[in-house]
């Protein structure tokens, strides 16, 4: 009988060690991806239970979770409303996220891997979990004046520091109030998420990062000269032939200045002409000089067709490949398929400003745990070598020109040397102008580079331009800068 | 004591006789008692395991101390304390280990529903914790009852035909109308009025394991020793598959008629387990897997709840199979609770084992792996792979082949029923309905499980009779 009984045993113990061995397999080896499983509430009420850390700008709080009785524990808040909007983007529980809450998630929400060993010692002392809180670069001042001046206008600003891509300012209009989209009413979010989605004037859409992005119209002139001096063939004194008007090869279409004029009395104009009075006619013929090659590789050094994270990620400027020479010469002062945004106009200026030097532009200064330690901190990392000094001081006089006494004047501010460009495009016949203003100040040794972009003519009709409606949006956001 | 009146050894020596005596007499009574002070012990450390445990469900649930429910268990200590103290006295020489284990498995389980309770903010007598308790009380007393009723188990073997009667009846009772009372699919309880309703086929499970090894004994010899020789095993004459066959339909009925596919396989298993060890023939042992596959097998094709079990099992997480009307979801919800529990737990009172469906009952040790983690999980396997062992032992020790057998069953059905539940929690096997001892929420199955502690306490002590045994101690 004890042989039988010893067997038995034996069988009785393989039982239990399949048991310890189903028990591992669930709870060690399958544990992360059962965690992961859509199907899994436990994971998402665990994501309820933490405290969000909040998104602050320069002191300012600008996202916060407050307690709440409900079963999702935390309701997100937005004490700023849309002015921050384009920077936080909204949080819901349920319905998904946007901007920085979507992109510093793992932070904010506690679960990223710098966050692990404070999730133990959080286990060990006891404490309810609570995400990291994300300090972003806008400061606040400039953002307000950004959003003020941009008023009830279509459009976006960006303003970056130069010398380290840190984002000052980042604004869209119209845009949306994310405490409605963060509501735990969740019909009530769907319904608003669908109006906005209807809306004309697409709220939901990010002017300064992406959205429908815009032809840049004039201010482009500055890349094509970039990648004149560039090249070495061409200074600010190079001359070009200034009839009134050209007729692009092998088209029919005729390009003129805005003046409908000849660019100075001048049987010849100079590139610095060209910039200062924004003559179509002589940046058409340059460009076709160049060639698309030599501009499009000129333009993907300050960053078109590429996309750059903020974290989140920014629409990608778009400068077409395979043109002719007739769309080319349209390319020399902005036009045909070249889009753009206010961010990729203010790093080609703050890559200008700062030497050639293209800093990475970031919206994130600084993530910190919950005893204030630093998890994570920005570093300003150099993202690409756009242009040699020397042609970075001729290219800014020539800028500093056009501000001074040129077209760009509306940007003009006392004591101070502005750089920068205006841009009237066009949107096709009939359709409202785009409006620009992209430059950086001082010019001598820059704290800020702008860029705005006003849509559908600012409201004013065909009679405005980027000098009148855009430069002076610009100056003010510089000036808000410099004056701090 | 029956020499230490030897008239000649008095003669000789009359001042050293008594000393012997009185030395044997010590050494008998001073053993004993050192198990019962092991005992004592290990059970004043469960019943603190069980304390810290319910403060810390009610700290990591709600952050408040409720000393009410610290009285209640107060008072199951007692009960447990109770028994202790009658097994010095009736039963000395009965195992050390068995009382503690059960105890804490008992608490932990306690705990473990009462945090449910709280997460589905249920108080009083709707609370299953506080059921559990009462029938935890009435589990202890019954077992007090078992040990102090039952001086001698070997009167049991007597009863042999009426345990099997009684095991028969226990079995029909759900099925007479206006009695049985159909839960989730399965016909397995009876309705005890205001009083909640009665699983006898738990205590059917103990009847059957006096029957087994009553008849077992009887009948071995023909069992073993006639037969053919085919392929190197020894098979039994047909007419001596009689009694194989008898289990057997009885385990189909219970499948057809009951919907109750774990406590088929547990009477089954228990039997088959038990003809081995009577008969030592490996034949027995392919004979009854043959038999019960077969079964299963045309049950999963005919019957739709089996054929569910199934699909469960084997395709737990495909959508079609998670979203059916019976289907995983349950399955897949414990699945997720004992991952979301890891390596150490999220803490008692801080996961959500609440959200898989019958978490107090089916899934309870989902429920404790969730909060106790994987390590929780390995102590309550090792504990009751402990109690197991310690059965299996009183069956190595015994001195007669129905205390040996009657032991062995005893300690196999709470092996079988830990492998269905846990296994079948863990995708080890289909789920069935059977409920986890001591640990899950029901009072039939406390009341059976504590009634086996009983007696296998009555058996150990029995076996124990010499310095000699004291050594598997």
């Amino acid at each position: 009988m004890n042989r039988e009984l010893r067997r038995v045993s034996i069988v009785v113990l393989a039982m239990f060690a399949a048991l310890f061995l189903s028990t591992t397999v669930i709870q060690v080896a399958q544990a992360d991806a059962l965690r992961l499983d859509s199907r899994n509430t436990r994971a998402l009420y665990d994501s309820y239970d933490t405290e969000r850390g909040p998104i602050l700008a320069g002191g300012t709080v600008i996202a916060q979770s407050v307690p709440t009785g409900d079963q999702y524990a935390f309701q997100r808040q937005y004490p700023q409303g849309e002015l921050y909007a384009p920077v936080t983007g909204y949080f819901n529980p349920t319905q998904g996220s946007a901007g920085i809450e979507r992109y510093m998630n793992d932070y904010l929400s506690g679960t990223s891997n710098s966050q692990f060993l404070d999730t133990i010692n959080r286990i060990i002392a006891g404490q309810a979990p609570k995400g990291a809180a994300v300090e972003v670069t806008i400061d606040p001042v400039v953002q307000q004046v950004a959003f003020d001046a941009l008023g009830d206008r279509q459009g976006g600003v960006v303003a970056i520091e130069p010398s380290t891509g840190r984002i000052l300012a980042m604004v869209s209009t119209p845009t949306y109030d994310p405490n409605v989209l963060a509501s735990h009413d969740s019909q009530a979010v769907i319904d608003e998420y669908k109006a906005l989605q209807a809306d004309d004037l697409k709220p939901l859409s990010n002017r300064a990062t992406s959205g429908d992005m815009n032809p840049p119209g004039s201010s482009f002139k500055i890349i094509v000269a970039a990648a004149a001096l560039a090249s070495g063939k061409y200074t600010a004194d190079s001359e070009f032939p200034n009839p009134v008007s050209l007729q692009l090869p092998g088209s029919s279409s005729e390009v003129f200045n805005w003046t409908r004029a000849a660019c100075g009395p001048g049987e010849t104009v100079t590139l610095r002409e060209a910039l200062r009075q924004s003559c179509n006619v002589p940046m058409a013929e340059l460009a076709i000089q160049l060639g698309d090659d030599a501009i499009r590789e000129q333009a993907e050094k300050f960053g078109f067709n590429s996309e750059v994270s903020v974290p989140f990620p920014a629409g990608k400027s778009i400068y077409p490949s395979g043109l002719d020479d007739a769309k080319t010469g349209l390319t020399g002062f902005g036009q045909y398929e070249v889009r753009t945004t206010p961010l990729q106009m203010a790093m080609t200026s703050a890559a200008i400003g700062n030497d050639g030097e293209l800093m990475a532009p970031t919206l994130v200064d600084r993530v910190t745990g919950r005893n204030l330690e630093v998890l994570s901190s920005f570093e300003p990392e150099v993202m690409a070598e756009t242009l040699d000094e020397e042609s970075c001081v001729e290219l800014t006089q020539m800028m500093v020109n056009s501000v001074s006494d040129g077209q760009s004047n509306g940007a003009r501010i006392e004591g101070v040397d502005v750089a920068g460009k205006t841009g009237t495009a066009q949107n096709g016949t009939d359709e409202p102008y785009s409006l620009w203003f992209t430059g950086f100040a001082p010019a001598e040794n820059p704290e800020v580079a702008v860029a705005v972009v006003v849509e559908n003519d600012g409201n004013l009709g065909h009679h405005s331009s980027g000098n009148i409606v855009a430069a002076p949006i610009a100056k003010k956001v510089i000036e808000a800068v410099l004056n701090k | 004591m029956t020499n230490t009146t030897n008239p000649t050894a008095a003669t000789v020596k009359p001042s050293f006789a008594p000393d012997t005596g009185v030395l044997r007499t010590m050494r008998k009574l001073h053993l004993p008692q050192k198990l019962r002070n092991r005992e004592l012990a290990l059970l004043l450390f469960a019943c603190a395991i069980n304390s810290v445990a319910i403060l810390l469900v009610q700290l990591g649930a709600t952050g408040a101390i409720d000393l009410n429910l610290l009285y209640l268990g107060a008072g199951l200590s007692v009960l447990v304390i109770g028994l202790h103290i009658c097994l010095r006295y009736v039963a000395p020489r009965a195992d050390p280990l068995l009382l503690p284990i059960a105890t804490v498995l008992n608490g932990l389980g306690i705990a473990m529903i009462y945090r449910i309770d709280l997460a589905k903010s249920l108080s009083g007598w709707a609370a299953a914790s506080t059921r559990q308790i009462t029938w935890s009380a009435v589990a202890i007393l019954a077992a007090i009852v078992v040990i102090l009723v039952i001086r001698n188990y070997r009167v049991l073997f007597r009863y042999t035909y009426v345990f099997g009667a009684l095991a028969f009846v226990l079995l029909l009772l759900p099925l007479v109308p206006g009695l049985g009372r159909e839960v989730s699919g399965a016909r397995v309880w009876i309705s005890l009025g205001g009083f909640g309703s009665f699983q006898p086929g738990e205590i059917a499970k103990i009847a059957l394991a006096v029957f087994f090894a009553g008849y077992l004994v009887r009948t071995r010899d023909s069992l073993s020793m006639v037969g053919k020789k085919f392929l190197g095993v020894r098979f039994p004459r047909l007419r001596d598959l009689g009694p194989i066959l008898v289990v057997w339909a009885l385990s189909m009925l219970i499948i057809v008629f009951q919907h109750d596919m774990g406590t088929a396989l547990l009477y089954f298993g228990l039997f088959t387990v038990m003809l081995y060890i009577a008969t030592g023939r490996l034949s027995w042992i392919l004979i009854g897997f043959g038999l019960f596959g077969t079964g299963a097998f045309f049950a999963a094709q005919t019957l739709t709840y089996v054929q569910g079990r199934f699909q469960n099992w084997l395709d737990a997480f495909s959508p079609a199979v998670y979203d059916a009307t019976g289907g995983s979801y349950q399955l897949v919800q414990g699945i997720f609770g004992l991952a979301q529990g890891g390596l150490i737990g999220t803490g008692l009172g801080q996961g959500r084992p609440q959200l898989t469906p019958l978490s107090q009952s089916d899934y309870i040790i989902a429920s404790l792996g969730e909060e106790l983690g994987l390590a929780g999980l390995f102590a309550i396997l090792g504990l009751y792979l402990l109690f197991v062992s310690r059965g299996l032992r009183i069956g190595f020790a015994g001195q007669d082949d129905f205390g040996k057998l009657f032991a062995i069953g005893l300690a196999f059905t709470v092996a079988l029923q830990v492998f269905i539940m846990v296994g079948g929690v863990t995708r080890v096997i289909p789920l069935t309905g059977l409920t986890t001892p001591f640990l899950a929420a029901g009072g039939s199955s406390l009341v059976a499980n504590w009634i086996i502690v009983a007696l296998l306490l009555r058996v150990s002590d029995s076996v124990k009779t010499g310095p000699a045994s004291e050594v598997s101690a």
